[in-house]
């Protein structure tokens, strides 16, 4: 017989993890792999942790709880900073999946097309990790390693997102593109930050996701965007050789070609966005 | 795990393994079955429920998180009664199969305890997580709107039920979650199945030593168990085995049948079944298939056509050298899955020397014979009791789960259960046929339709199915509803290592009207005629004479249905034009798109008998075989019943599907059972009616009333009393076969007794950048005849715009990579537009107060009419469908000459 254990607290799931064990939170993407068939692995449910949830302010940032839903995030009352990631959220499933899926989940499965990784590579995230002998924080952008491969290693787990606090006042926005309304892979998506000082864009964070098998920054177009006032014609700015750092699939929600030449419309809108 | 919780309302203990989903605990242990289960991925939100006040699936939640929370279920929403929203969702006819039903109004009670006057928006917003496929999502927003209010159910007086908009009167159980599905009556005791399917498209496989399963085992079937192993739809065709037989012929296939206590089935994995298999190079498209020297799919059909035929009329080879204008196009559509949201499933328990099967099915009768045939039983011996079936379109004519359970528990004697999972669900079942549709449309410079010449070629994938009924269709239609003097026209089908492609609603007709309607624009817009008026001026009349050589006595209503969409179609234009004025990025277009459809099996018998039974102690029952798969018959019959009759709809009691208790109505298909068992039971009124007014001396104009076993006969100034208790039992039976004649190797004849028409305006809006397309409004003009329920018609129409916006837009079967409901897409609740129906009522003499089908003919226009306004937004005319976003936006590039 499997072992289920759900621990109240992060020392007891650690202990527990000196074996394999699968982790299990919102259930978003552990159910929908094993449909039909009995579930035999063992499992470690860490949804009863009360450290790993909830969001709260430091004096360097924001820390968000690993298993922090979709819907905590937009329920929660937070600056212009989190515009992004909160529309990220609201364009995860549906609210079914808002109510359940959780934010680390969302990291640690790796998917290419995961919605949180875009808008939190452009909050700069850190995930914090931690196991029996430790903690470590990795940046999100050095935490994904490719499609469905982490850097966690056996024992370890996460118990947080950390968003820095920007140097200067900030915003941020995502844009998603898929084949329908709701419940919807995206094709292609984008999220960026944008640091705002006397009229001017201090500093631009931007990633596009579903165009490579981990969600990329985008350096040359934050180089080009330094600087600029963030008015209607900031779209105008980004040109092709910006998504240089994307290696688009064919498959069946769309061809390479067009993840490029779609990517380029939705950065534009994305940052265009901005003026309004 | 012991785990303690509060399940609507009530303390509840609950103990199992804490990993059980959620949904699982519910329906298997504590009993609440209405909850359903659509995906068990969260694709679908079926199993919504609300937890600790918030809509989750119930397929993703553990029960060990249950532990001390509180749970809410559509059983907990009135405890018995109707509350407001369920009210309002008979009301509006928002439930149609139902299966979804639950889920939606678990979703809306979330909304309303934080938002009591949700704007149109907001209702999307909170209800997109859950799916439906059969009401096109219009009626259920519409219901949630009105929740606060609910409007009073509509309601009809003896004598006056058709064209009474009445709620569906199996529509309480649908919307407490009560209604029986096929997963939802299984005995406790029963044995479950898990089938073993093929992962090759194409190879051989030998069974190596079973031994070692059987012993963990009740059984473990193979090709062998099975004593007549091949089915099919038409008598001689029985080409697809119930488990395959050394050879399998598509991935999905079934080979081997375990069968065990639930637990044990479930935890065998395929690679501890020891099958060895010897993949081949599998046929994969019409075009492998008809490649000189292609291996055969089915060793005794040769060059692997199925079948082929057209219909010939003039002489269209001459006459296009005559035409002013001449149009041509090739068009290519792909397998479509029905994604009813109730996957396959049911149950078989032997009784002495019979087997019953408990299943969801579109054709009880159908599946009777077939099982006795498979089974080597006599039909007698073999008993079918429909479940409800939450959707079918086709996808549940052929059998699926039947014959393994049926089988299973005739061999062990025990009930045994099966089913199918989501993935297993689209892997296994049939397809709407890929088509590839060559069309050459010409006109004389006044814009009447000259001559055509189209050829239709379909994958009918591994299996017969229903290929020939698609091959010999298309045809009679793919000149599209319009007067052509000179016609030539080909249907055609051809094996493949695809899925089995079989019915799907409008049986290759949605895939022709795509090419015809692009000619139609393509001819009006060489001319400079509108492409309304152009329509217009072709479309087929009462008094006009098809291709076939039929002469259309009555019920034509096309012309009625364009001429209703003018102003619409001249508004949108104009509006149109405004919007593009100002606009560059986004572009507005406006189609039209038209159809015509034969109503019942193709010069084919298909005969319904029904009875209606006046018991001794005054019970009325209608015993009806013509099954209710959501679309509404079970409505739509008692009210022709209740009319013919001549006593109120609410007197009825309903007898449906089961074959010892009903006669053969025939199939849930090919839109006939308003038009033909709907006659059927207009006769069974009638004859009962006779059979009072004979008992009791009475004029034809007499009124009956019923309280309790008296009936009272009123005729004029008279008044009878019958004591049932002395005259009954009574019973009435009709029949009907629609009068049809045989077509000759031109095609001529008389395919159907009568045919529906409709056209659909729809306005889009393209995004030139992206390629996506919005439907921002769709209207639909359909002739039904006569609306027997108009609420039902308009569910009808409505979705069968969702399922054409799905076929022109989005939905693509891959086998392999869209075997879910992610991968694979249908519209959601933000997909469809609002839709207005205008329906015409061009009386069809045969049908039962002049009525006449919708179910198919509501899907068919759609796509063209969406396809002709993304034409007029882009100036691409689509030749492949679905029209996905990178297709668009590569053609308008293409079309443009830069990015």
């Amino acid at each position: 017989m499997a072992e289920y254990l759900r621990p109240h607290c992060l020392e007891e799931a650690l202990g527990v993890l000196q074996r394999p064990f699968t982790v299990l939170a919102g259930g978003t993407d552990f159910y929908p792999a094993r449909v039909g068939r009995s579930i035999d692995e063992d499992v470690l449910d860490i949804s009863a942790i009360a450290d790993l949830r909830g969001i709260a302010r430091g004096p360097g940032g924001w820390r968000l709880g690993a298993t922090t839903t979709w819907g905590e995030l937009i329920a929660a009352d937070m600056p212009p900073l989190f515009d992004g990631l909160k529309q990220a959220a609201r364009d995860v499933g549906g609210r079914q999946i808002q109510n359940a899926g959780t934010i680390a989940g969302n990291l640690c499965n790796a998917s290419p097309a995961a919605d949180g990784v875009p808008p939190l590579l452009a909050l700069e995230a850190k995930v914090e990790i931690a196991s029996r002998t430790g903690a470590r924080r990795v940046p999100l952008a050095r935490f994904i390693t490719g499609n469905r491969r982490t850097v966690l290693a056996p024992g370890e787990l996460v118990v947080a997102i950390h968003v820095p606090e920007p140097a200067h006042p900030a915003r941020s926005a995502f844009l998603k593109l898929g084949a329908r309304r709701y419940l919807v892979i995206s094709i292609v998506m984008a999220a960026a930050t944008l640091e705002i000082t006397d009229g001017r864009i201090a500093a631009a964070r931007v990633a596009v996701g579903a165009c490579s098998a981990v969600a990329q920054r985008l350096p040359a177009l934050e180089a080009a965007l330094a600087g600029a006032m963030p008015d209607a014609s900031l779209g105008e700015r980004v040109e092709m050789r910006h998504l240089a750092p994307l290696t688009p699939i064919d498959d069946v929600r769309g061809s390479a070609g067009y993840r490029s030449d779609a990517a380029l419309t939705v950065l534009r809108r994305l940052l265009q966005g901005f003026a309004a | 795990m012991k785990v303690s919780f509060t399940l609507n309302g009530e303390a509840t203990a609950w103990d199992g393994p804490p990993v059980t989903r959620l949904a699982a605990a519910l329906r298997d242990d504590l009993g609440l079955t209405g909850t359903k289960i659509g995906c068990d991925a969260g694709d679908c939100g079926a199993c919504t429920v609300r937890l600790d006040g918030k809509q989750v699936c119930g397929c993703l939640v553990a029960m060990g998180q249950v532990e001390g929370r509180a749970v809410e279920t559509v059983e907990g929403l009135a405890n018995g009664t109707l509350d407001d929203l369920q009210k309002s969702f008979l009301a509006h006819g928002a439930a149609q199969c139902g299966i979804c039903t639950p889920g939606m109004l678990m979703a809306a009670t979330d909304l309303f305890a934080l938002n009591p006057r949700p704007s149109r928006t907001e209702v999307e917003d909170a209800l997109g997580g859950v799916l439906c496929r059969c009401t096109g999502y219009t009626k259920i927003v519409d219901a949630v709107m009105a929740a606060a209010a609910p409007a009073a159910f509509a309601t009809a007086a003896s004598g006056a039920a058709i064209g009474a908009r009445i709620p569906r009167l199996d529509g309480h159980a649908k919307v407490t979650g009560t209604d029986v599905f096929g997963a939802d009556g299984i005995p406790a005791d029963a044995l479950w199945i898990r089938v073993v399917r093929s992962p090759h498209a194409r190879a051989r496989f030998t069974v190596g030593d079973l031994g070692p399963l059987r012993s963990r085992l009740a059984a473990v079937l193979t090709a062998a168990d099975v004593p007549f192993n091949g089915y099919g739809i038409y008598p001689d065709v029985k080409d697809q085995p119930v488990l395959a037989d050394g050879l399998v012929r598509y991935r999905g296939e079934a080979v081997v049948a375990l069968v065990g206590d639930r637990q044990t089935v479930l935890s065998i994995r395929d690679s501890e079944v020891p099958i060895s298999w010897t993949p081949e190079l599998p046929l994969v498209g019409v075009d492998a298939a008809t490649a000189p020297g292609a291996p055969l799919v089915q060793a005794d059909k040769p060059k692997n056509l199925l079948l082929d035929g057209g219909v010939r009329h003039g002489n269209a080879g001459d006459a296009f050298a005559r035409c002013a204008a001449v149009a041509e196009g090739t068009f290519e559509t792909a397998f479509v899955e029905h994604a009813y949201v109730e996957p396959e499933a049911g149950w078989a328990r032997r009784v002495g020397d019979r087997i019953e099967v408990y299943a969801t099915t579109q054709t009880p009768y159908m599946d009777r014979d077939e099982i006795a045939n498979l089974m080597r039983l006599a039909p007698e011996a073999v008993r079918i009791v429909p479940t409800a079936c939450g959707g079918g379109f086709g996808g549940k004519l052929d059998l699926s789960v039947q014959p393994l359970i049926a089988i299973a528990a005739w061999k062990l004697g025990r009930p045994v259960a099966l089913v199918y999972t989501r993935p297993e669900s689209m892997a296994a079942s049939t397809k709407r046929h890929p088509a590839r549709v060559t069309a050459k449309f010409g006109c004389d410079a006044a814009g009447k339709l000259v001559a055509c010449d189209v050829t239709a070629t379909f994958d009918t994938g591994a299996y017969a199915s229903w290929g020939p009924t698609v091959a010999n269709r298309v045809p009679v239609h793919a000149m599209g509803p319009y007067a052509i003097p000179h016609v030539k026209t080909w249907g055609e089908a051809f094996f493949t290592n695809g899925p089995p492609a079989g019915a799907f609603r409008g049986f290759g007709v949605p895939q022709a009207a795509i090419a015809h309607e692009a000619m139609m624009d393509t001819l009006a817009d060489r001319l400079g005629i509108d492409r309304l008026e152009f329509r217009h001026r072709n479309a087929l009349r009462a008094g006009d004479t098809t291709a076939c050589g039929q002469k259309l006595e009555h019920s034509a209503g096309l012309a009625q249905c364009l001429e209703a969409l003018r102003p619409h179609w001249k508004k949108a234009q104009a509006d149109v034009a405004a919007f593009n004025a100002k606009n560059s990025i986004k572009r507005r277009g406006v189609g039209i798109g038209c159809m015509w459809y034969g109503i019942g099996n193709t010069s084919m018998s298909n005969p319904s008998r029904m009875r209606i039974g006046l018991a001794a102690d005054g019970t009325l029952t209608l015993y009806s075989g013509a099954f209710d798969i959501g679309q509404g018959s079970n409505t739509i019959m008692t009210q022709i019943a209740a009319d013919a009759l001549g006593l109120p709809v609410s007197q009825f009691v309903l007898v449906t599907g089961d074959t010892d208790l009903t006669a053969d109505a025939g199939k849930t298909s090919a839109s006939r059972q308003t038009f033909v068992s709907g006659r059927a039971v207009e006769g069974a009124g009638r004859d009962l009616r006779q059979q009072i007014l004979r008992l009791a001396n009475a004029g034809a104009d007499a009124v009956l009333t019923l309280a309790g076993s008296t009936l009272t006969v009123r005729d004029g100034a008279e008044v009878r009393t019958l004591d049932l208790g002395k005259v009954g039992p009574l019973l009435g039976e009709g029949t009907f076969d629609p009068p049809t004649k045989p077509l000759d190797q031109d095609g001529q004849g008389i395919p159907y007794a009568t045919s529906g028409f409709a056209a659909h305006l729809a306005e889009v809006e393209v995004d030139i950048e992206l390629g996506t397309v919005k439907v921002l409004r769709m209207v639909a003009a359909h002739d039904v005849g006569k609306a027997i329920n108009p609420t039902l018609v308009e569910g009808q129409i409505e979705g069968g715009i969702a399922q054409g916006l799905g076929l022109a837009l989005m939905e693509e079967y891959l086998p392999g990579r869209t075997e879910n409901l992610h991968d694979y897409l249908i519209p959601t609740i933000g997909d469809v537009p609002q839709i207005e129906c205008i329906l015409i009522e061009d009386r069809e003499p045969l049908g039962p107060s002049g009525a006449k089908g919708i179910g198919e003919p509501a899907l068919v226009p759609t796509a063209p009419a969406i396809l002709g306004a993304v034409h007029q937004a882009t100036g691409v005319r689509v030749k492949r469908v679905p029209l996905l976003p990178h297709r668009l936006r590569e053609a308008i590039v293409a079309l443009k000459g830069t990015p």
